[in-house]
């Protein structure tokens, strides 16, 4: 990370040449998207899995900008994907197809709305203790909602699911196609769209402070950064961001069950971001896909014993590789760098 | 009214006992070990295999449930947990999450994921009326039985040369080993104690509960609600907390079953909002 500073010439223009710098597109990134945009033609039939797999990227990188950026160590984050399932859902099931409230785009605001509300309650109980405490509270806060979420039976229609989830066309154009095909460039779109905004929002001033709270809070308070409001804001800004996830959920799936507020899918998300890599915002991209891969090749054959190979990687990362898929991917890059550099 | 107290008393004390391993260990070594319910999961399919498969009685497979589970809990101790105690927090909870799922569908693969029922002996089934109150044996059986362990423990840790060790090295890891403690050695015997009181709780625990393999999943929220509200510097503290959990959910599931899932867990948001530390714990500087 500090290397950038160091190889760039730049560096030297001004405080924040670095971080302009560091917001530049390299070319691996527009190949990532490109390729992700080129699968529509290379496998027509697979729109369901990547649509799947976009959903779970962004979930993952509502984890990543409070885990990877703030440090807050969270197993709720399932709470606010719920959420926004749910509100999505309902506004599409009670539109009745029409254009204002089952517009799908509308629905996405909508569910960022209420998922970022009460991220933004529940950022307050986050603020006090220590990493066992915040684990705690997440947890308490994600079991509360779902508990709510099996009580209501009347809005959210219990352990049968919300049935009757019809949204409206995109924007009053695009129908979801039963192949599913304008699902996954929906989903992807809003990824993107949610990618450079969050991209953007972590290399700016205001993502070097989250950095500074991240590595040592005292510190941090000390040289002026107000840690509690800082951690308020990027706490509602993740919940806001799992909230369009499960929304996109919702839509796209014309159905909203439990399961979208259940423990492992908070889990799954987490893990899918140390797969590929904490505090990279690219590790959610690449985690999904790893994830999603490994999950194809491995739970087809036994389903039921999936748990124990995530398991076991799970174990195996923690032990030896701590940077997960971007790390190792890093640490590559790095030995391929350096004899360039010294020819040079 | 009566009955519920005491089932609640009951289910109190036999989540004190899941649960005073990860308060110490937690409290020794700041480890994060969410996997805890695990040994507890353990300690119920030894039972579980005892007696429905192997035909022997409950009462051998309590020590048995014990024995084994401790054991394994050294083993993966000194094996993989060792190497983590030095990890951040967010490595701890990844860690143990894994060695949860890897449980989980193992016991699926060995056990089947139907819940299996464990039949109480004649000796302990049935019910006594007392005082207008209704007592099942099994429960009286336990309450009995973790008292004992409640009172065995803190004698463990108050009155032997074990227990001031352990005690100073929960106070100040690093002065304890500066005046020649072997804090790892300790941790080693205190995770394996740990682990089969979790054991021995689970296998308790079965008769009640009919254990499947989710359990370290469904009860690992209790088990760190009773650490919240207790803290961990104590094991008064986690005690007083598992009893008040344990007579707020059953009171709670039986006269409010509407809200009664929520109260345990607004419980443990209050706590932690108000006193960080728990109810019982004492403020630290570290």
């Amino acid at each position: 990370m500090t290397s950038v500073i160091a190889d760039t010439p730049i560096a030297s223009a001004g405080p924040g040449a670095h971080l302009v710098a560091r917001a530049r597109w390299r070319w691996p990134e527009v190949l990532l998207w490109l390729f992700a945009i080129a699968l529509i033609w290379i496998a027509p039939s697979r729109y369901l899995l990547f649509n799947e797999i976009a959903i779970l990227a962004l979930l993952a990188l509502s984890i990543d900008l409070v885990l990877g950026y703030a440090g807050i160590v969270t197993l709720g984050q399932g709470a606010f994907f719920g959420l926004g399932a749910y509100t999505a859902g309902l506004m599409a099931k009670h539109g009745m197809g029409t254009f204002p409230w089952s517009d799908p785009v509308l629905g996405l605001i909508g569910a960022a709305l209420v998922a970022g509300f009460i991220g933004f309650l529940s950022s307050f109980l986050v603020l006090r203790g220590s990493d066992l405490t915040r684990l705690m509270v997440t947890l308490g806060v994600a079991l509360i909602v779902q508990e709510l979420g099996n009580k209501l039976e009347w809005i959210t229609g219990g352990a049968d699911g919300l049935q009757g989830v019809l949204p409206a066309p995109i924007l009053g154009l695009f129908d979801f196609d039963i192949y599913g095909r304008n699902a996954y460039l929906y989903s992807l779109c809003t990824l993107f769209v949610l990618f450079v905004i969050a991209r953007a929002l972590v290399n700016s001033p205001f993502g070097l402070s989250l950095r500074a709270i991240k590595g040592n809070v005292t510190r941090a308070r000390a040289i002026g950064i107000p840690v509690e409001r800082r951690l308020v804001v990027i706490y509602t800004v993740g919940a806001a961001y799992a909230g369009i996830a499960g929304a996109l959920l919702a839509q796209t799936t014309q159905f909203v069950s439990l399961d979208v507020l259940s423990f492992e899918r908070s889990a799954d998300a987490l893990l899918i971001l140390v797969f590929g890599g904490v505090g990279t915002l690219y590790g959610a991209l690449i985690g999904a896909i790893a994830f999603k891969a490994m999950y194809d090749v491995l739970a087809s054959a036994t389903p039921e014993y999936w748990g124990f190979w995530l398991g076991l990687a799970l174990v195996l990362l923690v032990l030896f590789a701590r940077g997960g898929i971007m790390g190792l991917l890093r640490a590559l890059q790095e030995r391929f760098a350096r004899p360039r550099a010294e020819r040079t | 009214m009566l009955t519920i107290l005491f089932d609640g008393i009951a289910y109190g004390l036999l989540l004190f006992i899941l649960a005073v391993g990860l308060s110490i260990t937690l409290g020794l070594m700041n480890f994060i070990n969410l996997a805890h319910g695990a040994f507890a999961m353990a300690g119920g399919y030894i039972t579980v295999v005892m007696v429905n498969r192997l035909g022997l009685s409950f009462f051998w497979s309590l020590p048995a449930a014990f024995i084994i589970t401790a054991a394994l809990g050294a083993f993966l101790e000194r094996t993989l947990y060792v190497r983590l105690y030095d990890k951040s927090h967010l490595d701890q909870v990844l860690f143990s999450l894994g060695l949860i799922f890897m449980s989980v569908a193992a016991v699926d693969y060995f056990m089947g994921a139907n819940q299996q029922i464990v039949n109480l002996p004649p000796s302990l089934d049935g019910r006594l009326q007392l005082f207008g109150a209704s007592i099942g044996y099994y429960r009286l059986f336990v309450i009995i039985l973790c008292s004992l362990l409640t009172i065995a423990l803190q004698l463990v840790l108050t009155k032997t040369r074990f227990g001031s060790q352990l005690r100073a090295s929960v106070d100040d890891q690093r002065v304890a080993r500066g005046l020649g403690i072997d804090v790892s050695r300790i941790f080693a015997l205190t995770f394996a104690m740990g682990s089969g009181l979790a054991g021995l709780g689970g296998a308790l625990a079965t008769p009640f509960f009919n254990i499947d393999p989710t359990f370290p999943l469904k009860y690992m929220i209790y088990f760190l609600i009773v650490i919240a509200v207790g803290g961990t510097t104590t094991i008064i503290g986690p005690f007083f907390s598992a009893l008040l959990l344990g007579v707020a959910d059953i009171a709670g599931k039986y006269y409010v079953p509407a809200i009664g899932g929520f109260i345990i867990y607004t419980i443990m948001v209050a706590v932690l909002i108000f006193r960080p530390q728990g109810l019982f714990g004492r403020v630290t500087s570290r």
